[in-house]
């Protein structure tokens, strides 16, 4: 698959600004800045970064608990974002919704979810909204391998096949919902096969490959887009940190860890760009430094923003 | 004026709405070639077909969350849950979801989506098709609850759900599908959030809704009879509920005799009773008495079903308590 330049330092000033922001998120959460948790995205950014690439800029996605990546990726302001985690007046959901309900649906993101398999139906009527519209808009709708055991995983892909949606269903497996491993919370290891039971297409990628995720979405997002086929792709994938800033980590091994890191999507897929010669080193060490300086920003203008007033208790609860 | 019955009036709300916005759409279990399993939706499938108006399967998590979904994005779908029975199935994406998103994301999307369904007691159906559920979900900030009594509130009111653009479960009752009732050829909408005296009165109020209501109208009239004088106010809108006319009514009459056909405990009922207090409480010259539904799972027997929920003979007896 060809890469240019920009398309190239696109996909890497993403993936940087996710991995900076989750570092910065965990930093803030250990400094007691950040109060209650977060449940970062580092290790996974290869898959909302990919998948988002091929989506225009009025389709639609639906996130997760897991949500910061998805919402930088679905351009996201990073200042707005940070603020709405401190529960800021300034953040892109007035401070009310925090971390787990990152949301701009005028950019087309519906939101994170804190209901594991929350947002799937809500997926499923974006995309029945989009067919009767006529708009060939498509939904990409995001969730974790914990999801496919949801009931409304069921119903709602039962639903987009009967009545050929245009949504792609994309399951990050990062092997553990919470400290569940899947293999001791489903009756089938790999995941794709729930889609048989629908005769929806499906297929596993290497969630750490943003390269891999976009074609393989790319493609799945045009049979949706052009045919309104819906279907299931499985984005192996990686979480760095727990499952969120208590959890000692004791359900997985240091090797298990050690294994997916070496397998890191950003490091890898810059060492291959300069590999190529679309990218040059010092053009990764730019990008690295403008990330952070743009974090930095992002950090200050959430902790310099003030608090919603009292007066924002009861506003926004009707329209 | 023509009297037609309530679910005619439901079925005419619903297709003028259908005519008059291409954004509405229904769907729901057994809504479009059956007509709905009481026969509200009948029809419209033929005028409308399944782009408009949709089987799905029974799904019912799936059929609020796909409502939502579309509600989110430019639609303005009424889904159906056959039965409040059936709405548990469905908490978690009215509850979680179509409730609070709007609020959660800081007023930045409106959610127009409008979830029909219907219960209550009176068929001998048995504890899971019986119940009355309004006080779990007038406990859910960001929802809007109506249940109309009369075909006149019914299709008034459901016009107004469809155009809300908040997240309104709009609640019939199966025994009131065939009762008829004046409703005007033309057009008109009846605001949400506004009780109506249905009776007026002098020495009692009694506060009721849905069914309750034909219930407490009949208790009024036998009781006119003992020379004894009762205001009926109609709730119709359970969320947010009309604070207003409910204190209005406690001022003129000083008795409050409170009707709910859910179980007592933690009901509707006790919501109202404490607002009365907060609101009203130096108007009052007795105490306020409750007549509720039985706690317990509503039993098949006819015998025990009559006697688990309020009848006008039970009304009466409460109100002449109240009375004294």
């Amino acid at each position: 698959m060809a890469v240019d330049k920009q398309l190239a330092l696109k996909l890497l000033k993403q993936m940087m600004e996710i991995r900076q922001f989750e570092d910065k998120i965990m930093e803030l959460l250990a400094r007691n800045i950040a109060e209650g948790g977060s449940h970062l995205y580092a290790g996974m950014e290869a898959v909302a970064v990919g998948a988002i690439s091929v989506l225009r800029p009025d389709d639609y996605i639906t996130s997760t608990h897991r949500g910061h990546g998805h919402a930088i990726a679905k351009d996201g302001d990073l200042k707005a974002l940070m603020a709405e985690i401190l529960g800021k007046k300034t953040g892109v959901c007035k401070g009310k919704g925090g971390s787990l309900h990152l949301a701009d649906v005028s950019k087309g993101n519906l939101g994170a979810n804190g209901v594991v398999g929350g947002s799937i139906g809500m997926a499923t009527g974006a995309a029945l909204s989009v067919k009767m519209r006529k708009t060939n808009q498509v939904v990409v709708c995001f969730f974790g391998d914990g999801a496919t055991n949801q009931g409304i995983f069921y119903e709602s892909l039962n639903i987009a096949a009967l009545w050929k949606l245009p949504v792609v269903y994309v399951c990050e497996n990062n092997f553990y919902g919470m400290s569940v491993s899947v293999k001791r919370a489903s009756a089938v290891e790999d995941l794709s096969r729930k889609a048989l039971a629908f005769d929806m297409p499906a297929e596993t990628v290497n969630g750490m490959d943003v390269l891999a995720v976009r074609e393989a979405v790319g493609r799945r997002v045009e049979e949706a887009r052009n045919q309104f086929q819906p279907s299931l792709v499985v984005a192996n994938t990686y979480r760095y940190y727990g499952h969120s800033r208590s959890d000692p980590r004791v359900y997985r091994t240091r090797e298990e860890e050690k294994f997916w890191k070496e397998r890191d999507p950003i490091p890898n897929f810059a060492s291959r760009m300069i590999e190529q010669g679309v990218l040059i080193e010092q053009e990764v060490t730019e990008l690295e430094e403008q990330v952070r300086q743009s974090i930095e920003e992002a950090t200050r203008y959430a902790i310099d923003s003030p608090w919603p007033e009292p007066e924002e208790l009861y506003t926004d609860l009707y329209a | 004026m023509r009297e037609i019955s309530y679910r005619q009036a439901l079925n005419e709300a619903l297709n003028e709405e259908l005519v008059r916005d291409q954004t509405v759409f229904i769907a729901g279990e057994d809504v479009a070639i059956y007509g709905g399993a009481y026969g509200v939706t009948a029809d419209l499938w033929k005028k409308y077909g399944d782009e408009r108006v949709k089987d799905t399967p029974i799904s019912e998590s799936a059929i609020v969350g796909v409502g939502l979904g579309a509600a989110l994005t430019g639609m303005r779908p009424v889904v159906e849950i056959m039965y409040i029975d059936f709405i548990p199935l469905a908490l978690e994406q009215i509850n979680n979801q179509a409730a609070k998103i709007r609020y959660m994301f800081g007023g930045k999307c409106t959610v127009p989506l409008t979830i029909r369904t219907e219960g209550g007691a009176g068929r001998t159906l048995g504890a899971h098709h019986s119940q009355s559920l309004e006080s779990w979900l007038i406990h859910i900030p960001g929802l809007k609850v109506v249940m109309p009594a009369t075909p006149y509130d019914a299709k008034g009111l459901l016009k107004s759900s469809i155009r809300d653009n908040n997240p309104v479960v709009f609640i019939e009752h199966k025994m009131l599908y065939n009762s008829k009732g004046p409703v005007p050829e033309e057009e008109y909408l009846i605001p949400i959030g506004q009780a109506d005296i249905k009776r007026q009165g002098r020495d009692v109020t009694v506060i009721t809704y849905s069914r309750m209501v034909l219930f407490s109208l009949q208790a009024a009239a036998t009781l006119e009879k003992e020379g004894v004088s009762v205001e009926v106010v109609d709730l119709r809108t359970l969320l947010p509920m009309d604070i207003d006319t409910i204190v209005a009514s406690v001022r003129k009459t000083h008795r409050v005799l409170i009707v709910e056909e859910d179980c007592k405990t933690g009901g509707t009922g006790a919501e109202i009773g404490m607002l009365i207090m907060e609101h009203a409480f130096d108007e009052l010259d007795a105490p306020v008495k409750r007549l509720a539904g039985a706690d317990v799972p509503m039993p098949k027997s006819p015998v025990l079903e009559k006697l688990a929920i309020p009848d006008p003979e039970r009304i009466c007896q409460a109100i002449r308590e109240v009375l004294q």
